[in-house]
């Protein structure tokens, strides 16, 4: 008994020391991804220049001022880390381009996209479990084959295409997300189950007249859960990824047409936000993926 | 599967060698402008119809086909080089170079590929010569596309400086460097050359995306990129089939590299 309530501390022990290596992880490279953004923005040509002192309404005073403000973002440390104790106080400072807050900006365009991805991960994540289930049940070649021609089809067109193709056959941006993500899950889940399936406790499982659905459950779901999770965490990358040709190209307007508007008018303040937000997101999709992979992993131990 | 590879492997030749003879095959250059026929319909004259601005199409998807073949191996070999330099001897030396060099590769894969490669070229000039826009694309391809790699790479030397025939080395006592060069690298070869074959129809994709967006190469020059952006302009699927054959061509060369890298991928782990 001693030894078994040992033995779980232990484990719990384990995971909070990955659970804190991770958080540290994930805020190191946060705050370094972030830098290194607004390193690249005011390095990129064309960040001094500012049409609107150009504007022949504005008074010298004004144009002074405008100035001012830009040559303040020169110092690149002095401009992050002025930015991180205003964002440390809920200030994430004014987009230089549309000339509105940024927390307003992302907090109008943010329920879109997480609507565009979170219907767009559902429905590829459904597609390419039912998919790769089927064809790892069914072992029919013809099938087999089918699904691979499809997935491989769709895996060899541009993400800007599908969103192209979308706007074209009216469909809604979550369904060109899907067709992005669809054909990388597909074929790594598929693997995964044909590998599985062909295990000997599964033919032994077979042979004895287990049901498909016991195996499925008992014997197949509890053993590909931990990498099922992992890839789940890349997907929503690969997602976030996508929704930027996405929505430039169908019109929507998420975080990834503001990323989009961002970087081609050089909004400097935008961009270092946006940059934060998208890698503190995939960066907690991966390292939530793999605490729950190391939990079930535990679990199946 | 055998015949299936030779006619892969054919299609692949064929849109090389059609890209390569396009100063023949194509009736003008990518750039003339037919002014009296824009925006023509395909004919005897052209094969695949003008453009808005009444340039060959045909002409145009052979010249766009050349500077996208031509250019992604070359972005290929930049971004395996730079991961051969940085995963290959961040692997060799282990320790807490090893452990920088993964931090600086987890920080570049933490940002999704697309997003990354978005922003930055959208931060590079875009008001540039052709020729300056298409060096641009293909340098920043090569310069951002090495982390998985890098990551493959970094693995492959860990596992080759921990092998017997290394420690052997070691103990009689070779110099590092001679170490690295001599039996640390070719021993890495098969890997750098599945990364530099499986790197060029993501580049090829991803060139098709900046070009989409219009941050690829610039008018008048051609790829498959600015070629498919023409896609945004049709009103239906059906309406101008013609427009699609640089997506057509896209696909099956992409698919070609696929299934004729199919065992790259697995020797790349």
């Amino acid at each position: 008994m001693f030894w078994l309530k040992a033995q779980r501390e232990n484990k719990m022990h384990s995971l909070h020391r990955k659970i804190a290596g991770h958080l540290l992880a994930l805020l190191a490279t946060v705050l370094f991804g972030g830098l290194l953004s607004a390193t690249l923005v005011r390095l990129a040509p064309g960040f001094d220049a500012d049409e609107r002192v150009l504007d022949p309404h504005l008074n010298a005073a004004s144009t002074h001022a405008l100035e001012g403000a830009r040559h303040r973002d020169d110092n690149i440390l002095y401009f992050y880390f002025s930015y991180l104790i205003r964002a440390g106080h809920g200030d994430l400072g004014n987009s230089s381009a549309l000339g509105q807050p940024v927390r307003a900006l992302l907090r109008e365009r943010l329920p879109l996209t997480v609507r565009l991805l979170g219907i767009g991960l559902g429905l590829s994540w459904l597609l390419a479990s039912m998919l790769a289930l089927s064809a790892a049940w069914l072992r029919l070649s013809i099938y087999d084959a089918m699904t691979t021609i499809v997935s491989g089809g769709l895996l060899c067109l541009p993400a800007a295409v599908l969103a192209l193709l979308s706007v074209l056959w009216n469909l809604p941006g979550s369904i060109a997300i899907a067709l992005i993500v669809f054909p990388h899950t597909y074929r790594y889940a598929h693997n995964l189950l044909v590998k599985i399936y062909s295990r000997p406790h599964i033919l032994a499982a077979r042979a004895r007249g287990l049901s498909e659905v016991r195996i499925l459950f008992r014997h197949v779901v509890p053993v590909v859960m931990p990498q099922m999770f992992a890839l789940a965490g890349v997907s929503v990358s690969m997602a976030i990824g996508a929704a930027i040709p996405v929505e430039a190209l169908c019109g929507l307007p998420g975080i990834g047409a503001l990323a989009w508007q961002a970087a081609l008018a050089r909004d400097l303040p935008l961009l270092v936000n946006i940059t934060i937000l998208v890698t503190l997101v995939t960066l907690l999709a991966n390292s939530s993926a793999d605490v729950i992979g190391s939990m079930l992993r535990g679990q199946e131990a | 599967m055998r015949l299936g590879r030779i006619l892969w492997f054919a299609v692949l030749a064929i849109a090389l060698g059609a890209s390569g003879a396009a100063n023949w095959l194509a009736p003008a250059g990518y750039a003339k402008q037919y002014r009296e026929a824009t925006d023509a319909r395909p004919s005897a004259e052209h094969w695949l119809g003008t453009d808005e601005l009444g340039r060959d199409r045909f002409a145009r998807v052979l010249y766009g086909t050349r500077i996208s073949l031509l250019l992604a191996p070359a972005a290929a070999l930049l971004s395996t080089l730079l991961a051969a330099l940085i995963g290959g001897l961040a692997g060799y030396l282990g320790g807490v170079w090893s452990r920088i060099a993964m931090a600086v590769t987890d920080l570049f894969l933490s940002l999704p590929w697309l997003f990354l490669l978005i922003t930055v070229r959208a931060l590079m000039p875009l008001n540039v010569s052709p020729f300056v826009s298409v060096l641009v694309t293909f340098l920043l391809l090569g310069l951002l596309g090495w982390t998985v790699a890098a990551r493959v790479l970094c693995a492959s030397a860990a596992s080759v400086r921990s092998s017997d025939f290394v420690r052997q080395a070691k103990a009689a006592g070779l110099s590092g460097q001679r170490l690295f060069w001599v039996h640390v690298v070719p021993n890495l070869k098969p890997v750098l050359y599945a990364q530099f074959w499986i790197s060029i129809p993501v580049f090829i994709l991803s060139e098709a995306n900046l070009g989409i967006l219009g941050l690829g190469v610039a008018e008048p020059m051609p790829s498959w990129g600015s070629l498919l952006k023409e896609l945004e302009s049709l009103v239906s699927v059906g309406a101008e089939p013609w427009k699609f054959v640089p997506l057509v061509l896209l696909v099956l060369v992409v698919t070609s590299f696929q299934i004729l890298l199919s065992k790259q991928e697995e020797a790349a782990g």
